[in-house]
């Protein structure tokens, strides 16, 4: 309350800050931040710099460590090339045609944002198990999903759906349709008009949706575990060695796995920044 | 997987029908085996073996503590953050000041760390041997593997959801509308409750509603800090895993079916504030790129 009175009563001629309350929303907010995010970060931080190199590269490289940090990398990365490609396609039927179910389809693109992980951990499981819905008809074609590093991929598909469809889709709503209409004028063949007009517009925003997708996927850990089978060296994300080691109370193991974990996120989320400044400035603002 | 291909794909109509419908058909197919038939195994699972079992399984005092534990969190985790989400939105929507953009970054920071490691941040401050351990234990208050750190991993976890919602619509708002309100005598608070907050509400809630969903849902992060004490620190996640383990599948997806219907709940909702607020769409549906936008632009 000070502060909005404290801001009130001189109005100069041209006033910077009219409206009352900055001081007090900010420090709030820087607050909350400190204590809930910054200071609990950095201890972790400050934890593995108390490690030492020499047991920081133990831990990391340790077998079992690379081969848990490799599964989830390359995990996610499968999963956000496989939401990539039908991601667009999900998008694009949903923007471009009418059909039945369509705004019913629509809203459930986003039900891996709002379906807990636990949940969608164990229906996979259910499902693609050898006896499950869609296990069975895989078994005989020799597939096994549950309890493979191939369940790995299948949860982080589920996990990564919305992010590609949910970039995509208002880049194609916002697309001048005029000009691909214009090609198809000239004689430009629908394959042709979609790889030379439509992708190069979208690309920005698909890139941006598979590089979100990927960074989900690393972190992930709900939906993993119980279909994974969770065999070290096979099939144990990182994640859940993590989870491991902290139970065996071995918290510098934990902590060294967290912080290259925790780096290469962050320098995904400043890949997904620089992609989304480069499609900024290729389609202008609001273009993505 | 057939019967998801012989979904409600649309008749060709047109010359260009036959692309047409094989799309629709992988999108349908993509979308049934990824999305559709998950969400539908958890009910035909949970009443796999009737309707009694799974009333028992709701009914069981574990499960009746979790929903309790769950609901708790929930009712402090989610006004924390709607209070912070507020403040900050006013402060990045109505003011310009340095570090803006690094502010905001900051503040998306928790989603881009894994579930798990946000548990494991509050055991490193927290725990027996973390910073604060040993003075904790000294004053006997229990903060890991006890419903305060529930609380707290809840926190992290859902802190950029109302703050991301509310910034973007705020910004797009503008000024105008409070400082007319105090250039006719209103005081701040006034021009916040009789002007601002009517303008955001549907933002508000739409912020709410998703950070209710994931509270309630959250597993990684509570999983880490909570020691899985059934009946004490078992939310309905960690109780829907612990059935699960023990074997007792119809009884982890009836529980499970409960937070699979607050999921459909939340997004049922969400497509009702839509229709009212057409403009809400595009502003929250790509919330992680848009806030990527944000930041980027400047940075």
């Amino acid at each position: 309350m000070s502060t909005t009175a404290r801001s009130l009563p001189f109005p100069t001629r041209r006033p910077r800050r009219v409206l009352p309350g900055f001081g007090l929303t900010l420090g709030y907010t820087l607050l909350y931040l400190s204590l809930v995010v910054l200071v609990p970060l950095t201890a972790t931080l400050v934890k593995t710099a108390e490690l030492g190199w020499g047991e920081f590269w133990t831990v990391v490289g340790a077998p079992r460590t690379r081969a848990a940090l490799a599964l989830s990398f390359s995990a996610a990365a499968l999963a956000a090339l496989i939401n990539g490609v039908a991601g667009f396609v999900v998008a694009w039927v949903l923007t471009r045609y009418e059909f039945p179910g369509r705004r019913l389809i629509d809203a459930l693109v986003d039900l891996p944002f709002a379906l807990p992980t636990a949940v969608a951990g164990i229906a996979l499981t259910a499902l693609y198990a050898p006896h499950g819905w869609l296990g069975r008809l895989l078994a005989p074609l020799g597939v096994t999903i549950a309890y493979t590093r191939a369940g790995v991929v299948v949860a982080l598909i589920f996990v990564g759906l919305p992010f590609v469809v949910r970039t995509v889709q208002p880049v194609l709503e916002e697309l001048d349709r005029e000009v691909e209409q214009a090609a198809a004028t000239l004689g430009a063949a629908r394959a042709r008009i979609v790889a030379r007009i439509v992708l190069p517009s979208v690309w920005p925003a698909l890139l941006t949706g598979f590089a979100l997708a990927f960074a989900r996927g690393i972190g992930e850990y709900g939906s993993v575990i119980f279909i994974a089978g969770n065999m070290p060296m096979v099939s144990e994300i990182a994640p859940l060695l993590i989870v491991t080691r902290l139970e065996q109370y071995e918290y510098p193991a934990a902590t060294a796995i967290a912080i290259v974990m925790l780096s290469i996120s962050f320098f995904v989320l400043l890949g997904i920044n620089a992609l989304q400044g480069w499609s900024q400035r290729r389609l202008g603002p609001g273009g993505a | 997987m057939t019967d998801v291909a012989n979904r409600p794909a649309a008749p060709p109509r047109r010359p260009r029908g036959l692309a047409r419908g094989a799309l629709i058909a992988a999108a349908l197919l993509y979308l049934g085996g990824f999305l559709i038939l998950p969400f539908a195994v958890v009910f035909t699972q949970a009443l796999a073996r009737g309707f009694s079992p799974f009333v028992d399984a709701l009914a069981d005092p574990a499960a009746v503590a979790a929903i309790r534990l769950t609901l708790t969190v929930a009712a402090i985790a989610v006004p924390l953050n709607l209070v912070f989400g507020v403040a900050a939105a006013w402060a990045v929507a109505k003011f310009e000041f340095r570090g803006k953009s690094a502010l905001l970054t900051l503040i998306d920071l928790p989603f881009a760390v894994s579930p798990v490691i946000s548990g494991l941040i509050y055991v490193l401050v927290f725990g027996a041997h973390g910073w604060f351990g040993p003075w904790l234990a000294a004053h006997g208050v229990r903060i890991v593997f006890a419903v305060p750190g529930i609380v707290l991993a809840t926190v992290f976890v859902t802190f950029p959801f109302v703050a991301r919602e509310l910034v973007p619509l705020m910004q797009s708002q503008g000024r105008d509308e409070e400082e007319t309100a105090l250039s006719l005598g209103a005081t701040g608070w006034q021009a916040f409750w009789r002007v601002t907050l009517p303008n955001i509400r549907v933002g508000l809630l739409y912020g709410v509603l998703l950070c209710n969903a994931r509270a309630m849902g959250e597993f990684g992060a509570v999983s880490v800090i909570s020691g899985h004490i059934r009946g004490l620190t078992n939310t309905m996640p960690l109780h829907v895993e612990i059935l699960y383990n023990e074997y007792n599948p119809t009884a982890a997806f009836a529980v499970a079916s409960l937070l699979a219907l607050l999921a459909l709940g939340t997004l049922l909702a969400r497509a009702a504030l839509e229709s009212h607020a057409p403009e809400l769409r595009h502003a929250s549906r790509q919330a992680p790129a848009q806030t990527a936008t944000r930041t980027g632009a400047v940075a």
